[in-house]
């Protein structure tokens, strides 16, 4: 064998032949499989050394690595106009309320930095949101004693979900109408959603139109899926 | 220019062009079995509507150009279902002999494999060069692993206890991976001179075997 390799008329020859490619095929599958358990580590690693270079070549704003995903139920996304839009607060309160666009502006403004985690496995840090927080904003319906938790209701229909009045006091939740400097976009829900990063995203209600003060919690969209209705980040739906 | 003076000589211009260097009654010889080829076809068209489908999903601008999620997201589960079926049942009432055959071949590396992936690609090779038994165990693993990552991100939206927190991760990855793979392999097919013979084996079955002796010195091809 070793005298015949060099010969150039004995191509036919499999000099050296082993059977690797199996272990080249289980070793991709495994590296795979490692990467279903410990994605999320890499995943930080790699958007981390990537940023800059998606930021700067626009890519970014194309390819959602450490970024966005639009995720939505129905077929088609509520459009917002700023004329007839309003949002209503009812339920367990003295004072039912229809606020328009204008009406929600001038509450006190509520401006913070957070991250947004999302279920599936993806989070975007560093996210700016400008909107109202809700004891601001709840207040002007006067909820009654026996209220404890806020249903939402989204203008993407069947969308909905809620969040105890003990949550919405959270210091960095609100009823955000502003991202990253400019008016909420559509696919974020314009003109309004709840903001709320101690929870996975299905929890922050994009398109809100209607906000109905409850005796107690129900299940929301997700929730009549299967997901945990106390959706704590990093101690809920299978992490943790 | 020569089509206007004589209509033969156009004819076999364009001939001699299609087919590279070929003399004038090329012979051909066999290189993929009819399963083989239903195989890679059923693959290719299930990858570019998964891939199409799934960038809908993905891709931000895409998701709300399109809309229509819980359907779009439908189509790219039910396609991946049929997808996997369909390669299934290619296995089962194929020619399982020539799947297996072509599995060896892709499992067994020697030296000049081992060169040519090296660079020197002048290295005799077999039915099968080293790079493309490289991006066949690639494709295939990958297979397996869309299949699985796809099914868990299903399962894990119905059963919030079966979420791994890697799955999007690597449904993700194996995704641009691929990408960057059918491009090249389309590049290699479709446009590099030397080597866009070899779709012709892929529709048709059977190559030039001036142009298998050049590329495949090593494989000794069926008597056609």
């Amino acid at each position: 064998m070793a005298a015949h390799h060099d010969l150039p008329d004995t191509p036919r020859e499999n000099i050296g032949a082993r059977r690797v490619g199996r272990a080249a095929f289980l070793g991709v599958v495994g590296a795979g499989v490692a990467t279903l358990f410990y994605g999320r580590q890499i995943s930080n690693l790699t958007s981390r050394a990537t940023k800059p270079f998606a930021d700067v070549s626009g890519l970014s704003a194309i390819v959602p690595s450490g970024g966005w995903r639009i995720y939505t139920v129905a077929a088609t996304m509520p459009v917002f106009d700023r004329r007839t839009w309003s949002l209503r607060i009812d339920g367990l309160v003295r004072r039912p309320i229809e606020l328009s666009y204008d009406d929600l502006l001038a509450l006190p403004r509520a401006e913070q930095v957070s991250t947004f985690h999302c279920v599936t496995g993806w989070t975007v840090t560093g996210v700016h949101w400008a909107g109202v927080r809700f004891h601001d904003l709840l207040a002007l319906a006067e909820p009654l004693p026996e209220a404890h938790a806020a249903h939402f209701v989204s203008a993407e229909i069947p969308y909905d979900d809620y969040l105890t009045l003990a949550d919405t006091a959270l210091p960095q939740v609100m009823l955000a109408y502003g991202m990253d400097g400019a008016p909420l976009p559509q696919e974020h829900g314009a003109p309004v959603r709840v903001v709320i990063p101690e929870m996975y995203g299905y929890k922050n209600v994009k398109w809100v139109k209607q906000i109905t003060l409850v005796d107690k919690q129900g299940s929301g969209y997700w929730e009549q899926r299967g997901y945990d209705v106390n959706a704590i980040v990093g101690h809920s739906n299978g992490y943790g | 220019m020569a089509e206007l003076s004589s209509p033969t000589a156009g004819a076999t211009a364009a001939v001699a062009g299609q087919a590279g260097v070929a003399p004038a009654r090329a012979r051909f010889v066999k290189r993929f079995t009819l399963t083989e080829r239903v195989l890679h076809w059923v693959h290719a068209a299930a990858f570019f509507a998964l891939l199409g489908s799934g960038l809908i999903l993905y891709l931000p601008a895409l998701s709300v150009a399109v809309g229509r999620r819980p359907l779009i997201k439908e189509i790219h589960f039910y396609t991946g279902l049929g997808w996997a079926g369909a390669l299934v049942l290619i296995v089962l009432l194929g020619n399982r002999r020539a799947l297996l055959r072509t599995a060896r071949e892709i499992d067994l590396f020697d030296r000049d494999d081992a060169r040519f992936l090296r660079g020197e690609t002048a290295r005799p090779q077999g039915r099968f060069n080293a790079g493309q038994k490289l991006n066949a165990i690639i494709t295939a693993a990958f297979a397996v692993l869309f299949f699985v990552s796809g099914l868990l991100l299903w399962v894990g939206e119905r059963n919030t206890d079966i979420r791994l927190g890697g799955t999007l991760y690597l449904h993700d990855v194996l995704m641009y991976v691929s990408v960057v793979l059918v491009a090249g392999h389309l590049y290699l097919a479709l446009i590099n001179r030397g080597t866009r013979h070899s779709l012709r084996g892929m529709v048709l079955g059977s190559v030039r075997e001036d142009w298998a002796r050049e590329h495949h010195a090593k494989w000794t091809p069926p008597r056609p």
